[in-house]
């Protein structure tokens, strides 16, 4: 009866050598990491402080407890109270060391401070890229630099992303599977990503000398033409003033970047394999992203009902036009029955 | 010490009190994000509370009966829901990354509070609404989103800017500009059945 009686005070702070095993399997060390135990909070009401202090307290009312319980069970039933102050023991080491775990794991994957360094910029070195990007570099003699940050390219993306749910707003664009905001976000977040994945590949076939988060950016600030093309084309909706920005704007952008994969690369076959790769997609997205989710019903509305009328007007007012006899509300015809319906009438 | 628990809003407590004095701090907080002011109440006492309501109200009055389910244009709950939470979380780490000295809770506190100018104005949209619809009708509501807009931007701006080193204040802005420029035009082109 004296043994089960002894562990009970230092159940928690001692493991005993047979529960040691835990403790090593915790690997050592982390870094700055997202600071949820935050030492320069001096919230009341932090709940993860709170949440400690609670838990703490829990546990000194169940140490109590199970010190009074157990002396009651040591007496009355003594092997079952043998096994159950056992059991409690081995249930609390495991949770200690479950607990310990999972923060060290969290510790380590939450770990931002490895992106720390691509976001050490000034608003002015973000500009002056931006321009940059702009300007195809003749020298392709030897390697043109690149900046290896992502601010600028994460905060481009987002904003092509804003913008083309604008335009898919403004066109009335329908989705059927998923949503709008799904969609813009996959497709402009899988361009950046998918396209500079398969252009670093390219790039170590044919063993240009670029790194991954190099291409990431390059590509990134290659968005700032397209950004510009598709906010001034989704509000003004002529075809020809579409094309022309395409060539000019989107030209200028893709020959900065071939410029710079130019100057990276030897050998005139893998200079053309990579650098006709990437300007084939770079123009061809703008192209997709101009006419997937722009859908021209101007053109079609116009007949109808004059040039001037502003986009966001054309839902309500021309269903009376099209079917003045059934009393159907606006959103239950779309574009394509309109368009139909349209059609159908001119003939 | 479980006397200081109890008053500190631990959460195993079934007294009505800490409720009301929850409520009485939310509401607060509400009040600071409609005048903004240079102060440090949204960042010293956090709580998730406010912005858990604001984004439900938001999202809920966001929602089209999807009557039609072909025209599933329309931000459903969901959908609002994670837009408005990623989006926080996307602008914590950013800030964070450029050198932030403020806390994940506290940045998401402050960026869900100023969501309430942005809920204002799809109450005052929805009501603009009920009326016929029209040019004027969306030029009411384009200058209300507009206002609200610039409202929020200001109302984050004021919590948010001290916590940056003084160069970088733009570079952390920008990506709350977006946010709120996302969620204003969720709320502009909105139009129920």
């Amino acid at each position: 009866m004296a043994t089960p009686a002894a562990p009970a005070g230092g159940a928690r702070s001692g493991a005993g050598p047979e529960w040691g095993g835990f403790e090593e399997n915790i690997q050592g060390g982390g870094s700055a990491v997202i600071d949820m135990e935050n030492m320069d909070d001096t919230s009341g009401s932090s709940f993860e402080d709170m949440g400690e202090l609670h838990q703490r307290l829990r546990e000194e009312e169940v140490d109590a407890e199970a010190a009074v319980a157990e002396e009651e069970d040591g007496e009355f039933l003594g092997m079952k109270g043998f096994k159950g102050q056992l059991s409690r023991q081995v249930a609390d080491q495991m949770w200690q060391a479950g607990k310990r775990q999972a923060s060290r794991a969290f510790s380590l994957y939450a770990n931002i401070d490895i992106l720390r360094p691509y976001f050490d910029v000034e608003p002015a070195q973000v500009r002056s890229r931006l321009l940059e990007s702009m300007i195809p570099i003749k020298m392709v003699n030897f390697p043109q630099k690149i900046a290896g940050e992502l601010y600028g390219p994460l905060m481009l993306v987002f904003t092509l992303v804003a913008i083309l749910l604008h335009g898919m707003k403004t066109s009335d664009t329908i989705i059927r599977e998923g949503t709008l905001m799904g969609t813009a976000i996959g497709t402009c977040f899988g361009y950046w990503l998918g396209v500079s994945s398969f252009i670093y590949f390219l790039a170590y076939l044919c063993n240009a000398q670029i790194t991954m988060l190099q291409m990431l950016a390059l590509l990134g600030y290659g968005l700032f033409g397209h950004c510009i093309v598709l906010f001034i084309t989704y509000n003004i909706h002529l075809h020809a003033l579409f094309f022309l920005f395409w060539l000019l704007v989107g030209g200028l952008s893709t020959l900065r970047m071939v410029a710079v994969l130019v100057s990276r690369t030897v050998g005139p076959t893998q200079r053309l394999l990579l650098c006709g790769t990437l300007a084939a997609l770079h123009m061809v997205f703008l192209l997709y992203l101009h006419f997937a989710y722009h859908k021209v019903v101007e053109g079609i509305l116009d007949t109808l009902e004059g040039p001037n009328i502003p986009p966001m007007q054309r839902v309500p007012r021309d269903i009376p036009a099209v079917l003045p006899a059934a009393r159907l509300s606006a959103t239950v015809l779309n574009a394509t029955a309109k368009a139909v319906a349209v059609t159908l009438q001119s003939h | 010490m479980a006397k200081a628990a109890e008053s500190s809003g631990d959460p195993g407590t079934t007294s009505p009190r800490p409720l009301m004095r929850d409520l009485k701090a939310v509401g607060k907080k509400f009040m600071h994000v409609l005048y903004p002011r240079k102060s440090n109440t949204l960042l010293r006492d956090w709580d998730l509370w406010g912005p858990l309501i604001l984004c439900v109200t938001l999202a809920l009055m966001l929602q089209r009966s999807s009557v039609d389910s072909e025209k599933d244009g329309g931000p459903q709950f969901a959908e609002v829901f994670v837009i408005v939470w990623f989006g926080a979380v996307t602008i914590t780490l950013n800030s964070k990354l450029l050198g932030g000295n403020i806390s994940f809770f506290q940045s998401l506190c402050v960026l869900g509070y100023c969501i309430l100018p942005l809920t204002v104005a799809m109450l005052v949209c929805r009501l603009v609404l009920l009326a016929e619809p029209g040019p004027i009708n969306f030029m009411v509501r384009l200058f209300v989103v507009i206002v609200m807009f610039a409202w929020s931007i200001v109302a984050s701006t004021a919590f948010l800017a001290d916590s940056q080193p003084p160069n970088r204040k733009a570079l952390a802005i920008y990506p709350v500009f977006l946010f709120y420029f996302v969620i204003s035009w969720m709320i502009l082109t909105f139009t129920p059945q």
